[in-house]
């Protein structure tokens, strides 16, 4: 699947787990999860399940860790889909 | 010992038959029914299928929630009790704000069975299945009875005590009680009070079993609940949440607020599940301990009470408060005030009952009414024994009320009463 539209459906998911929606104009590869978008740790567990159910894929605790960014996020979605 | 005057200085509800203090006003007036034909109830061979259930629309809580909370909550009794306290919050005059945290005021938000929402049925599941790893974070705030304050809390922002009380049917009652109690201490200057039920099969299955809800009302649900009727047969469930902020005297003049009513006084007690009292039925000498108790704090005489909001589930429990109404105020058959309960149209809601009855008192002594006790079509000779038929609206009348009580009992025999004087300016 096409990145950039991984990255537009992920961008949707996370939407409401952002609390300031104004970070979400300029968002980049770089940003960081719970650093730069302020999302609630907790709510990474909610954002994995949503992922999950969007392309419905698996991952694994050890995969959850390696999405701290947006890039990484991504790169972990693309890679479960080729798997596929 | 600080003993400060305690004041109402704001409301809010989300009731089986209204959404919001403005509608619920005009719904008490005209007798609106909540009460509903379940389908699940049915197929699941309930007894009673009917039951009070707020028509929250997402319109209605795009007022007030941000897109998380709009499109992420499942548990009723917590989008219930966010809403009624937000509504209360603002009908105060007061503000939030995400980068604030207000070390004066506190909040008391009560709960039943919050767990047994209808919604944690996908919780359920998913841990039956296997599937515990599909949990999301929201499954143990939407279970922990302290959730409703939890997840109000998180908008407001108040850092002074946060408490969730649960004690069945007089949460809502002892919720502002406690907060009356911890105002007049001195602890804070503002408490936001009030309780929350949620909803479904989990929730009604209980009651049913136990044979004390209506039976004969599922073709026509919104004459199930007829507390004080002769034909009464039980109780009809209901769910919602009502919301007050408690505030000292001092506090809501100095900046300001209108104010609904006093604080007078207020009891709590338990009749031990003794001499006749037990995990199901009140003991009354307790019952008429604990409504004596409220008036002598108050200092207020039977003569002065203008309004007395029962329990009146509209069990055979009704007669014996009647009784225990009657024995607490001097049992002067033909001095007895005015006596009414809105569940003949928003049915027993449970742990919700006192909070969401407090707001419809408080509405009816601000706008000098009282609502109507719908569907008697004749009281229980009982009752009727006890205090004169008058006493016992069936139509809104208007009238001025300067006093009232309020009282609630509960499983485990508990058992709470308050008196409230509605605010004269100056």
């Amino acid at each position: 699947m096409d990145k950039s539209k991984i990255q537009e459906e992920l961008k949707e998911i996370i939407t409401v787990y952002v609390p300031d929606k104004k970070i979400l104009d300029n968002i980049t590869l770089e940003h960081d999860l719970i650093n730069d978008l302020k999302i609630n740790s907790a709510h990474i567990v909610d954002i994995v399940l949503d992922v999950e159910e969007k392309y419905d894929i698996m991952i694994e605790d050890e995969a959850i860790m390696k999405m701290a960014t947006i890039g990484q996020a991504i790169q972990v979605i693309n890679d479960k889909l080729e798997e596929k | 010992m600080i003993n400060n005057r305690v004041v109402i200085t704001g409301i809010g509800v989300v009731a089986p038959n209204a959404l919001g203090t403005v509608d619920f006003e005009i719904a008490l007036k005209e007798g609106r029914s909540g009460i509903r034909f379940f389908e699940a109830s049915q197929s699941l061979n309930f007894r009673c299928q009917i039951a009070g259930k707020p028509m929250v629309t997402e319109k209605y809580k795009s007022q007030f929630f941000d897109d998380y909370y709009q499109n992420k909550l499942d548990n009723n009794a917590i989008i219930y009790a966010c809403l009624a306290g937000l509504e209360a919050w603002k009908d105060a005059g007061l503000t939030y704000h995400q980068d604030q945290i207000d070390f004066d005021s506190g909040m008391i938000i009560g709960s039943g069975a919050l767990g047994l929402d209808g919604s944690n049925h996908a919780v359920f599941s998913k841990i039956l299945k296997g599937n515990v790893k599909r949990l999301g974070s929201r499954a143990i705030p939407e279970s922990m009875s302290s959730g409703a304050a939890a997840y109000l809390n998180k908008i407001l922002g108040l850092g002074n005590r946060v408490l969730s009380n649960s004690s069945a049917c007089i949460t809502g009652s002892e919720s502002v009680l406690l907060g009356y109690e911890y105002l007049k201490l001195g602890k804070a200057k503002r408490m936001l009070c009030g309780s929350t039920e949620g909803d479904g099969v989990f929730i009604w299955g209980a009651f049913d079993a136990m044979r004390i809800l209506t039976s004969d009302s599922n073709v026509n649900p919104t004459n199930g609940s007829r507390p004080m009727c002769k034909s009464s047969v039980g109780f009809v469930p209901g769910s919602g949440s009502g919301s007050m902020v408690l505030e000292t005297l001092e506090s809501a003049q100095s900046r300001g607020a209108k104010i609904y009513a006093e604080i007078l006084g207020a009891d709590v007690n338990s009749g031990g599940l003794r001499d006749g009292g037990s995990m199901t039925a009140p003991n009354s000498n307790a019952v008429v301990h604990c409504m004596k108790n409220s008036l002598n704090q108050a200092r207020v005489i039977s003569d002065e009470i203008d309004l007395i909001s029962g329990h009146l589930t509209g069990t055979k429990g009704d007669a014996t408060e009647i009784k225990n109404w009657n024995k607490a105020l001097g049992g002067t058959q033909d001095q007895f005030p005015l006596i009414n309960t809105p569940k003949s149209m928003i049915g027993h809601c449970i742990a919700a009952a006192g909070s969401i009855e407090l707001v419809a008192t408080l509405i009816q002594m601000e706008k000098s009414f009282v609502h109507g006790n719908y569907n008697i079509k004749e009281i229980h000779p009982d009752i009727t024994a006890e205090i004169p038929a008058k006493s016992i609206p069936v139509h809104t009348v208007h009238k001025e009320i300067n006093t009232a009580i309020k009282a609630n009992f509960a499983f485990g025999d508990l058992n709470c009463s308050l008196v409230l004087r509605k605010w004269q300016d100056g």
